[in-house]
Parts: structure tokens; C-alpha cells; sequence
């Protein structure tokens, strides 16, 4: 089948749940060194059993450092008409730094290609609302209700480059080649029922935030419902998007240290909270209680990438561990690894272009965080006991 | 609140008493925080509080409970001693709806008007107002045991009074008692309609000549005082006329009418429980 | 010539006189005068007789059996035998009829309508009886969000600066709706808080106090601040986990309460603290509020006579405004929310009320719920529903749709025996549960009783966590508005749409 638009889903899939199986990849140097996007690309590709040729993406972190205050919009359109919409609406919201096509293969290597284009954006200053709210409006608003377009990234100094096809077509289609960036992350499809639309591979993201995710989250109407009673519009019908959308919330709304919202997002048990100190008892089960309809529930491993105020790697999985991730750490303890197998890890070692050596491969505790940052290191390796390390003070009541 | 703070407010008399500014700088306090400041002088061990500049601040007294005594410069709001259990509250000025709400046991004085729904369910203590009193006066008042609430009135009340009233005692006097103390009769009606409508205990007394028969509410009936009502009421209103100082002669120059309800089932026959 | 015209039984006591020893054992038992023996035979006034089944159940020989008169009225499509009843009875007594019980109308029950979810290959189904799958709720208010700093030297250091609001755990999202001492019997009051003791979950008061003997329950009972004040002191409103305002009962939306004064005895006069013999009437509304800020204002009342250590909430009868009034409820300052559907219960309420007044709850959970997201203040608040809860299915429908926990009378009365003869206002419940005299409440064994109740509710949450197991879902939160997993069958799409639910096969 050919689906003729690529950036929403067809009239007969709309308001289904897309499921998807996948396979994940993503690293981050500490130092902050950029490299181009081949390395990823190696870790995503060797997972070749984990797709099937229905979508895949890379999202890329650093990759536009000249133009690093402005917000990189990476935008999908069906035609020239809808591109000429979109273009004008952002003109009235703001200013249009650069706007020009995102370079691909030529000729193309995938079906019928839509209008890739990239815009360096910023919205004009208003009283009432920060620039990132501005800019949410707007993405939200253009994937809404703008026929024909599709705004695959929207963070600054970043960007998603994502479509229809097998990892390898997708990464030499962008060329990923091209960019360097000091965290990548990737991902590859194994959708179910719904055709892979250029819109619906990972990465998802919402300005600084992207998700890749492999599995599929039972709790998708649960969290939909709560985003939406913050103004999120789940438009995609997936649980990426949702889960880009809580970190959105959580990170950046609610300013909630990354430790903090993965364990929201994937708390402890009760019994095990219950043999805590009382202080941790106490922020844990205020967690809980506040964030109940954030938790993510059912198997999934992510990836998530953020880069506000500081570029940030974080791995994932559920709490009862029914989605396979691993990291590892090379040996000059510069970069950070995750998959969602070791194979990825292996292959930089095998490929004579890098030859990549590990210090140490290690497989995370279920629900536990792996933080890696930019210029502070590995944070947490995923090992660790929920608060464990943490001097926790508590104020209220 | 810090104590340094709290002692800017207060004002410490000694003997037990103190005085809390209820709008320092002119600017009245939130209710919660003037009824925390209340709770910690308490803990602290004072028992009587005056409180000054009071505008409109609710709750003031809330399920307190113990020998405690406030003296209320100002309008209190809403529920002036909603739940309270024993405390006096001596209010120097008017006062706003449901003075006494759900009282279990305490005084509260009002030298001025009462609002709307005073003593709504109280089941104990006593609520003597100077002047005119509103709508609902000792609506659904009970009694238990030794409890006995007792509602009295120096001037007159609207519609409604002692509706639902399921016990205790609420006297109407009809007097006007103007700001140089000198007391005439009240030009005004003694009460509204619907008096004493749905009451299936306790009584209604009314110092009046006015027929009350057309304004009866449902299960209401009138009676002339009996011996038993007037050695009732004669230590209350001894009381009221002291507080008020009004001499206790007056208040034998018209006579009493008193409401009482007709059974008390009043609305036994109204529903069948017919198997259908 | 008596103005009262007899109605045609519905019912038949038939006894097998083979099988009858004459041990007089069901002329005991009997609480409606239906039974009694000529010194030859037991004989019957089905006229009396409410189906009780109590003699049939104590009836050594299994002599009895209840069935239905087979005696027919002319048949009619639209004047049901119900209708004439009804018509018959009022013209011979002029009375409000009145019922018992909740709405027996034989309307379509919208959670019979849906659908459950249940994982199949993309996410694995979880085993309850080996994994971990949690019940627990936190009852009362939550923040919007919690604030955490960070040291800026030491990433490590965290601190949480949130000041916290007045919430608790109960284990399981059950609690059993608000049956008052007087409606129901004190053994049956005993053995409900007894077990909602055991499990860790909640019971209502009812309106009418609450009976010196249960204060050790207390951490266990939301107690009810209702129209009539019945036994509300200092006592009460501070010995308790949380504290109701009532505005409404599904059973009787908009009607106040009567409990009559032959069944305040001294026990029942202790606890609303009345006189003997008293009637306790409930005004129709509080006359404290008039008015949206009235409810703040005496929802502010509560907060101060308890020092804001506990959650105040007010139930409501879900009606056709539902929705917007439980957002004026939660701005007004509740933390939690109580809505009755339609079909919930009661000791007695005026059957033109019962029957004919109200929404279903699944409509209420859901239009409640939605509009309280659009406000942004769902997740800030619990939401208690009820009102027809009878087994577990309608609680994980309800929990789907909305709702936090759900409320229970019914099904807790039928464990203790009840059969559903909806003769509760008369006080002579044969099986000691509606009644206050003291022959027929000895009946109710409190220990069994609470055992029953607990093996019940037990087995509720055994089935709850199946379900959440089958939907691959390991928290019952993750369940809570989660209406992706629900679909509808039912003949009407348009419900499908206000439940927000999709169609089986969509």
C-alpha cells in the first residue's frame, strides 16, 4: 500500500491506537564532543530484527550550533500549499531566522518523500507567556489543524529526522552523516496495525525533549486524559507522544529534577516504599499521590534526550522489567550507552571505523533511572536503590 | 507565625486576657490567620481575648471548647461560634448570619443587630441578641438530655422563626432599645410569616398583641402561656434584662403568646407504605 | 364499607404440610405478621408477606417456599400491574408512597453496556496471584504539583518545599456508602466498620452521629455532616478521617430525611443526640447554604473546627448539572467528591423521588470527571462514586470511567442476609439489618456478619487485581479514567459518546 499523506494518519486509522514494537539506541559524550550521526546509526541498524521497515528516526542534540538560539523546527508537508500556510502563520507569530529544505538523498531512496523542510524561529516576546509556552501553542496548533503538516522537532539546537522506511534507508536519506552532535538517539519500528506514516516514527519531541520507545504503555488513557487537563492535545493516538509529553510536564513545567520524574513516571512499589527511611517514605508516597495519573504502567524501555538548561541522556524501563535495556560506558568513562541490546555496544567494537572499547556493560534495575549529562557525567547508573544517594529534605507538613 | 510577630499584634493585659488587633495597619486579617493566632493564645493559656477592629472575619470561636471568653470589637462574620462547646462571646457591635451554628453549649451577646439563621441546630447554650434579628432565627434548634438552647431576642425577628425547631426555647420581645438606653415598644410586626412552621418540639414565646393566627406555618399552633411557661422563661429573661440592662418591668407590660406544635408527629399521616 | 380497596398479592407462601413439623419456628421469624398457626396447620396472609424468604430459610423441614401469586389482572401493555398498585394505594390512604432501597425500574443499566480490555501479544497480561498488583489510594486532596529544589553546589541535595494537604491510604478503592444508625441495625453498623476496620477501607457515618462504641473505628469512618446535624459535637467532627457534607443521596436527590420517632430509641436518641421518641427530621437543604460560596463557607467551617488536618468533602446526588456543580464543589474547597447515581440506595425516600428522579452514575463519573480535567482540577481531588456499585465489575467500569473509589451499600446489606424486599422504612427487617428492635437485630451475628463483609470485599479486590492483570496494568491507578480500555455495546451510540468510550470493534 502507498498512503499518499505522510503527516497525518489516513481517514480509516484516525483515532486508533497505533502499537508498535521497536528497538532503541542512543549515547551522549560527556565532554560534549560532537560526532556525526554514523555511530548511532551502526547501534540502531545491527538491531535489524527488532523492525520492519515501517519507520524509523534519529534525533540529534548540538547539531546547529550556529543558529543555537533560535528554535530548529523540523516540519513535514504534503504539498507546497500547506508549507505556504504554515510558513505565513509563523510569520504572523514571529520572526523566521532561515527557512530552508532539509537536504536528502538524491535521487531519493524512499517512496515518495514528502516536503522536508527545517525553520530557525523565534516567536515574538509576549508578557504573558514564555517563549517555550509560545512555542508549544504553535507546534501544537500546526499538527492540529494544519492539513498537510507536520512538525517533526521543535527544541533549539536539535533536531528529529524521522520517516518511513528501514533504519539504514531513513539515516542515509537525511544523511545523517552530515551532522555532529554530542547525543543521538534512534529508533526503529515494528509497527502493528496502523501503515508507518512519516509522522508516527520516533523520535517524538517537544522543543528540548525527545522519546524513543520501545513497548507499549497500558496506562496510555489514563496519562492522555491527565495531559489533557494541562492543555496537551494528544493528537498521534501513541504513547510516545504522551510520554514526551509528561517528561514536557514534569521536567519543564513542574521543574522536577530528572531523578524525581522518572520516579513518577516508574515508582517504587508500595512495600518496598513502606521499608524506607520516613523522609523518603514521605516524598515517595506524595509522589504517588500527586502524580498517579503520570505513572507509566505496562512494558516500556525509553530513551528520553533533553537538553534544558543542560544536554541530559535518560534511560528507562518499566517496573516490572518487561522490556529489554542495557548501557554501557567506554573505557575513557567519556560516553554513555543505552540500547535495547548489547549487540548495538559489540558493533561500534567490531567496526574499524571506531573500534569503541567499554569499560563496563551493565543492565539497569527495572524502574530505575540511568542520568547522564553533559559535563557532569554518569549521574545515576540505574543500579542504585530509588533515592539511594540522595539528601533528601523535606519542608512541608 | 513567628512569635515575634504574633507579639506585635497582641496586646497581654495580665490576669489572663489579652487583646489581638484584628486589623494591624488597617488592614483586617484573613480569618484563618486571626483564628490561628486565637488557637495559639489559647494554647498559651490566656482565657479571655479580646479582639479589636474585627470586620468580618467568619468562624471566630469554632469548636472551641473550655471556659473561655472573647470580647468582639467589631462585626464578626459568618458562623461566629459554629460547634462551639462552653466559650462566652460578648459581641459589641452588630453581627453577620448564623451566630451559634450547630452550638453544642456557650453564650454568645449580641449588642446589636443578628443576622439571618441564628442558632441553626444548636443543641445547647444560649443566644441573646439586643436588637432585630433576620430570617430563620432558631431554625431546626434541638434539645438532649440537660441541653437546652435558648434564643432571645430584644427586638423582633422576620419570617420563619424556629422553623424545623425541635426543641429549646426561643423568646421574641419586641422592644426597641435605643442608643441613649431609653426603651419604647417596637413599631415593627413581632415576627414574619410561617412561624414556627414544621416545629415538633420546644416553643416559641412572643411578647405581643398581635394576632399571630394567619401567620402560623405548618404544624404550628398557638396557646396562652401556662404557669409552667412563665417560671420557664422568668430566669432567662432575668438574665437578658441584666445583660442589657433593661429594667424587668417592662417586659411584663404586654403579654405573652406562645407556639407550640400541634403533635409531635406532625407528619405522621403523609406517607403510605403500601407494598406495591 | 372500607375506603382502602385490597391489592393483589404478590406473593404466595406455600408450605408442604408433609414436610411441616409445626415447630412454629417461621410464626417466630416472621417480622410482617404474615404466619400464624390455628393449633392445626401454619396458615398465611400473603396479603402480609414481603418475600422475605426469612421462614423459608429457617424452616427446619425446607417445608416453605415463596412464589409468586400466579392470580393475574387483566393484561395491559402499558398499565402494568405496578401502575394499578400504585394508584390503588394512594387512593385508599392519600399518602406519599414510600419506597426502600434504590430505583427498581427495570431501566438499562449502562455498566451491563461495557466492554473490558485485556492484553494480547503487544503487552504481556500480568499474573495477580505471583506479581505485585496494587489497590492503594490516597484519599483526599493532592497538589498540582509537587516543588522540589536542588542545591545548586550539590546535585544530590534535594529538598521538597511542598506543603501537604489533608489525604490517607486505604488499600483498597472501596467504601461503603453512608447507612446511618437508624436506618440500618447496630449490629449491622458494628460489623460493617468492623471490616472496613480489617481492610483498611472506608465507611460512611450516615447522618445521625455516630454511637460511643465505634469511635475506635474512627480512622476508618468519614463522617457525615448532613442537613440535620444529628450527633454533630466537637467529639464527632474530630475523631474521624474525613468529613462528608451531604448535600444529596441518589436515592433521593433534593428530598431531606425522616427518621420516625418511634425508632429513636435510647440507643438511636444517644447517638443524634435527640430526645426519646423524637422525630429526626433532615431539612430538605442546609440553611447554612443557600448558595455555591455558602458550601465554601461551611466547607471552610469544617476546615477550621479541625484545624485543616482532615479532608472535607461533600457528596452530592448525581443530577443532570452534575458537572458543574462538582467544579464549583472542588473551588469551593473540598478534597474529595462524593457522587450517588439514580440507582443508589436508601432506608426510605418517597418512591415518586426514587424512581423517577436522578442520572446513572456511569453518565455522572463521566461528565464530572471530563469537566473537572477541563478546569484542571481532576487529579488535585478524589472522586467517590456509588450508586449501584453491586459487584466488581461496575467498580473497575466505574474506576475506568472516573472514578477513585467506589461506594458500596447494597451489595455489604445483601452479604448480610438482605433479600432485597425493599420494606426497609417499616423497620421490621426480619433479618435484623433495617430494623432497631432488639428481637430482630440479635438476629444479625456481628461476627459473622463482618466476616462476610470482609470475605466479600476480599474477593472483590482478588477480581479487581484479575482484570488489571489482564489489562497488563500492575496499579490501580494506572486504571483510573484509563477509557481506552473500555468499549461500549449497547443500543445507543450516544452514551458511547458522553462516556467518551468507543464502540466494541472500533
Amino acid at each position: 500500500m502507498n498512503w499518499k499523506n505522510y503527516t497525518s494518519l489516513p481517514k480509516i486509522f484516525q483515532n486508533q491506537r497505533i502499537f508498535d514494537g521497536c528497538g532503541i539506541s542512543g549515547y551522549l559524550n560527556i565532554d560534549g564532543k560532537r560526532e556525526s550521526g554514523t555511530k548511532v546509526k551502526d547501534m540502531l541498524c545491527i538491531l535489524h530484527d527488532r523492525e520492519n521497515g515501517l519507520g524509523a528516526g534519529y534525533a540529534g542534540y548540538g547539531i546547529y550550533p550556529d543558529y543555537k538560539d533560535y528554535y530548529a523546527l523540523h516540519i513535514l508537508f504534503d504539498d507546497e500549499k500547506s508549507k505556504e500556510k504554515v510558513i505565513s502563520y509563523l510569520e504572523s507569530m514571529g520572526y523566521i531566522i532561515l527557512s530552508e529544505p532539509i537536504p536528502t538523498k538524491t535521487p531519493s531512496n524512499v517512496d515518495n518523500p514528502p516536503i522536508i523542510w527545517r525553520i530557525f524561529y523565534e516567536p515574538k516576546k509576549m508578557k504573558s507567556i514564555s517563549d517555550d509556552e509560545q512555542m508549544i501553542e504553535l507546534v501544537m496548533q500546526i499538527n492540529a489543524n494544519f492539513d498537510g503538516a507536520f512538525v517533526m522537532s521543535s527544541g533549539k539546537n536539535m533536531g528529529v529526522f524521522k520517516g518511513n522506511g528501514w533504519s539504514y534507508e531513513i539515516a542515509d536519506f537525511y544523511k545523517i552523516e552530515d551532522y555532529k552532535a554530542y547525543m543521538w538517539l534512534a529508533h526503529s519500528r515494528f509497527p502493528t496495525n496502523t501503515p508507518g506514516w512519516w509522522g508516527g516514527a520516533h523520535p517524538f519531541n517537544l522543543l528540548g525533549t525527545s522519546v524513543v520507545h520501545n513497548g507499549e504503555i497500558t496506562s496510555y488513557g489514563t496519562n492522555k486524559r491527565y495531559l489533557e487537563s494541562f492543555g496537551y492535545k494528544c493528537t498521534l493516538f501513541t504513547d510516545t507522544e504522551v510520554i514526551a509529553y509528561l517528561f514536557d510536564l514534569l521536567v519543564r513545567k513542574h521543574k522536577l529534577p530528572i531523578l524525581i520524574a522518572s520516579l513518577a513516571l516508574a515508582p517504587p512499589l508500595f512495600n518496598e516504599i513502606e521499608r524506607m527511611d520516613k523522609e523518603f517514605q514521605i516524598a515517595l508516597k506524595n509522589i504517588r499521590a500527586t502524580y498517579r495519573s503520570a505513572m507509566l504502567n505496562g512494558p516500556f524501555s525509553i530513551i528520553v534526550g533533553h537538553n534544558d538548561p543542560i544536554p541530559t541522556m535518560i534511560g528507562l524501563s518499566d517496573r516490572k522489567k518487561l522490556r529489554p535495556l542495557v548501557a554501557a560506558i567506554s573505557n575513557d568513562d567519556n560516553t554513555v550507552y543505552i540500547s535495547s541490546e548489547e549487540a548495538s555496544f559489540k558493533r561500534l567494537k567490531l567496526n574499524a571505523e571506531f573500534c569503541d572499547e567499554f569499560k563496563e556493560i551493565w543492565h539497569p534495575k527495572s524502574g530505575t533511572a540511568i542520568i547522564a549529562r553533559v559535563g557532569q557525567g554518569l549521574l545515576r547508573n540505574g543500579l542504585e536503590k530509588p533515592l539511594e544517594k540522595i539528601k533528601l529534605s523535606v519542608m512541608g507538613g | 507565625m513567628t512569635e515575634n510577630t504574633l507579639k506585635e499584634k497582641i496586646n497581654m493585659n495580665g490576669n489572663n486576657s489579652i487583646e489581638i488587633d484584628c486589623a494591624p495597619n488597617g488592614k483586617p486579617l484573613n480569618y484563618k490567620i486571626l483564628n490561628e493566632e486565637i488557637h495559639q493564645v489559647i494554647n498559651s493559656g490566656y482565657k479571655k481575648i479580646i479582639l479589636n477592629k474585627v470586620c468580618g472575619q467568619r468562624f471566630i470561636g469554632a469548636s472551641l471548647q473550655g471556659d473561655l471568653e472573647f470580647v468582639i470589637n467589631g462585626v464578626p462574620g459568618n458562623d461566629l461560634g459554629i460547634f462551639m462547646d462552653g466559650p462566652k462571646i460578648i459581641v459589641n457591635d452588630n453581627c453577620e448570619d448564623q451566630a451559634g451554628n450547630t452550638m453544642n453549649n456557650g453564650t454568645i451577646i449580641i449588642h446589636g443587630d443578628g443576622g439571618d439563621v441564628i442558632g441553626l441546630s444548636a443543641r445547647g447554650g444560649k443566644i441573646y441578641v439586643k436588637k432585630d434579628v433576620g430570617y430563620r432565627v432558631g431554625i431546626h434548634i434541638k434539645e438532649y438530655e440537660r441541653k437546652h438552647p435558648v434564643i432571645i431576642i430584644g427586638g423582633t425577628a422576620r419570617d420563619f422563626l424556629g422553623e424545623y425547631m425541635a426543641g429549646g426555647l426561643v423568646i421574641i420581645l419586641g422592644l426597641k432599645i435605643l442608643p441613649d438606653g431609653k426603651i419604647t415598644e417596637n413599631d415593627y410586626p413581632i415576627c414574619g410569616n410561617e412561624l414556627g412552621t414544621g416545629i415538633h418540639r420546644g416553643k416559641i414565646i412572643l411578647r405581643t398583641n398581635e394576632d399571630l393566627q394567619s401567620k402560623l406555618g405548618v404544624g404550628a399552633k398557638l396557646f396562652k402561656p401556662d404557669e409552667d411557661d412563665l417560671k420557664h422563661i422568668e430566669p432567662y429573661l432575668k438574665e437578658f434584662c441584666e445583660i442589657f440592662s433593661i429594667p424587668y418591668k417592662i417586659i411584663t407590660q404586654k403579654p405573652f403568646k406562645v407556639v407550640k406544635p400541634i403533635s409531635k408527629r406532625p407528619f405522621g399521616g403523609s406517607y403510605c407504605g403500601q407494598i406495591v | 364499607m372500607s375506603i382502602e380497596h385490597n391489592i393483589p398479592n404478590y406473593f404466595r407462601v406455600k408450605i408442604e404440610s408433609d414436610h411441616c413439623k409445626k415447630c412454629k419456628r417461621c410464626v417466630s421469624h416472621c417480622s410482617y405478621g404474615a404466619l400464624s398457626f390455628n393449633n392445626e396447620k401454619i396458615i398465611s396472609d400473603d396479603s402480609k408477606c414481603v418475600a422475605c424468604n426469612r421462614c423459608a430459610s429457617m424452616c427446619p423441614g425446607k417445608a416453605i417456599k415463596i412464589v409468586k401469586d400466579e392470580s393475574c389482572l387483566p393484561p395491559h401493555g402499558n398499565y402494568s400491574r405496578r401502575i394499578r398498585n400504585i394508584i390503588w394505594a394512594q387512593s385508599g390512604t392519600g399518602g406519599v408512597l414510600l419506597s426502600a432501597t434504590g430505583n427498581d425500574r427495570p431501566i438499562r443499566n449502562i455498566f451491563d453496556d461495557l466492554l473490558l480490555d485485556a492484553c494480547q501479544v503487544t503487552n504481556p497480561s500480568i499474573d495477580p496471584l505471583r506479581e505485585t498488583i496494587e489497590t492503594k489510594v490516597f484519599f483526599g486532596r493532592k497538589p498540582q504539583k509537587l516543588d522540589f529544589t536542588t542545591d545548586p553546589i550539590d546535585p544530590n541535595k534535594i529538598s521538597l518545599k511542598t506543603e501537604f494537604l489533608p489525604h490517607f491510604e486505604i488499600d483498597m478503592p472501596l467504601m461503603v456508602g453512608h447507612m446511618s444508625l437508624g436506618s440500618i441495625s447496630y449490629n449491622a453498623c458494628m460489623a460493617i466498620y468492623q471490616a472496613v476496620n480489617e481492610l483498611n477501607i472506608l465507611a460512611g457515618s450516615g447522618e445521625g452521629g455516630l454511637h460511643p462504641d465505634f469511635y475506635e473505628y474512627g480512622k476508618n469512618i468519614i463522617t457525615e455532616v448532613a442537613s440535620g446535624r444529628f450527633g454533630v459535637d466537637i467529639k464527632y467532627l474530630q475523631n474521624t478521617v474525613g468529613l462528608e457534607i451531604k448535600i444529596g443521596q441518589g436515592a433521593k436527590p433534593g428530598h431531606g430525611g425522616h427518621l420516625p420517632g418511634e425508632k429513636v430509641n435510647s440507643m438511636i436518641s444517644q447517638t443524634r443526640m435527640i430526645p426519646k421518641g423524637s422525630d429526626a427530621l433532615s431539612p430538605y437543604p442546609h440553611h447554612d447554604i443557600y448558595s455555591i460560596e455558602d458550601l465554601a463557607q461551611l466547607i471552610s467551617a469544617l476546615k477550621e473546627a479541625t484545624r485543616y488536618k482532615v479532608p472535607i468533602g461533600v457528596k452530592i446526588a448525581a443530577v443532570h448539572n452534575s458537572a458543574p456543580i462538582a467544579v464549583g464543589i472542588v473551588r469551593g474547597g473540598a478534597d474529595f467528591i462524593s457522587i450517588d447515581g439514580f440507582r443508589g440506595g436508601t432506608g426510605a425516600a418517597p418512591r415518586i423521588i426514587r424512581d423517577h428522579a436522578g442520572i446513572p452514575i456511569e453518565l455522572a463519573i463521566a461528565s464530572v470527571d471530563q469537566r473537572l480535567r477541563q478546569e484542571g482540577l481532576r487529579d488535585q481531588v478524589t472522586l467517590v462514586a456509588g450508586g449501584s456499585i453491586r459487584y466488581s465489575a461496575d467498580l473497575i467500569k466505574a474506576i475506568a470511567l472516573g472514578a477513585d473509589v467506589g461506594m458500596v451499600g447494597m451489595p455489604v446489606l445483601i452479604a448480610l442476609g438482605c433479600r432485597v424486599c425493599q420494606q426497609c422504612f417499616r423497620g421490621l427487617c426480619s433479618w435484623g439489618i433495617a430494623t432497631q428492635k432488639p428481637y430482630l437485630v440479635k438476629r444479625l451475628d456481628i461476627d459473622v456478619a463482618r466476616n462476610r463483609i470482609i470475605n466479600l470485599f476480599h474477593a472483590w479486590n482478588e477480581e479487581l487485581k484479575e482484570i488489571l492483570g489482564a489489562m497488563g496494568i500492575d496499579s490501580i491507578e494506572s486504571l483510573r479514567s484509563n477509557r481506552d480500555r473500555l468499549r461500549y455495546i449497547g443500543p445507543n451510540p450516544r452514551i458511547a459518546d458522553i462516556l467518551n468510550v468507543k464502540h466494541a470493534g472500533e
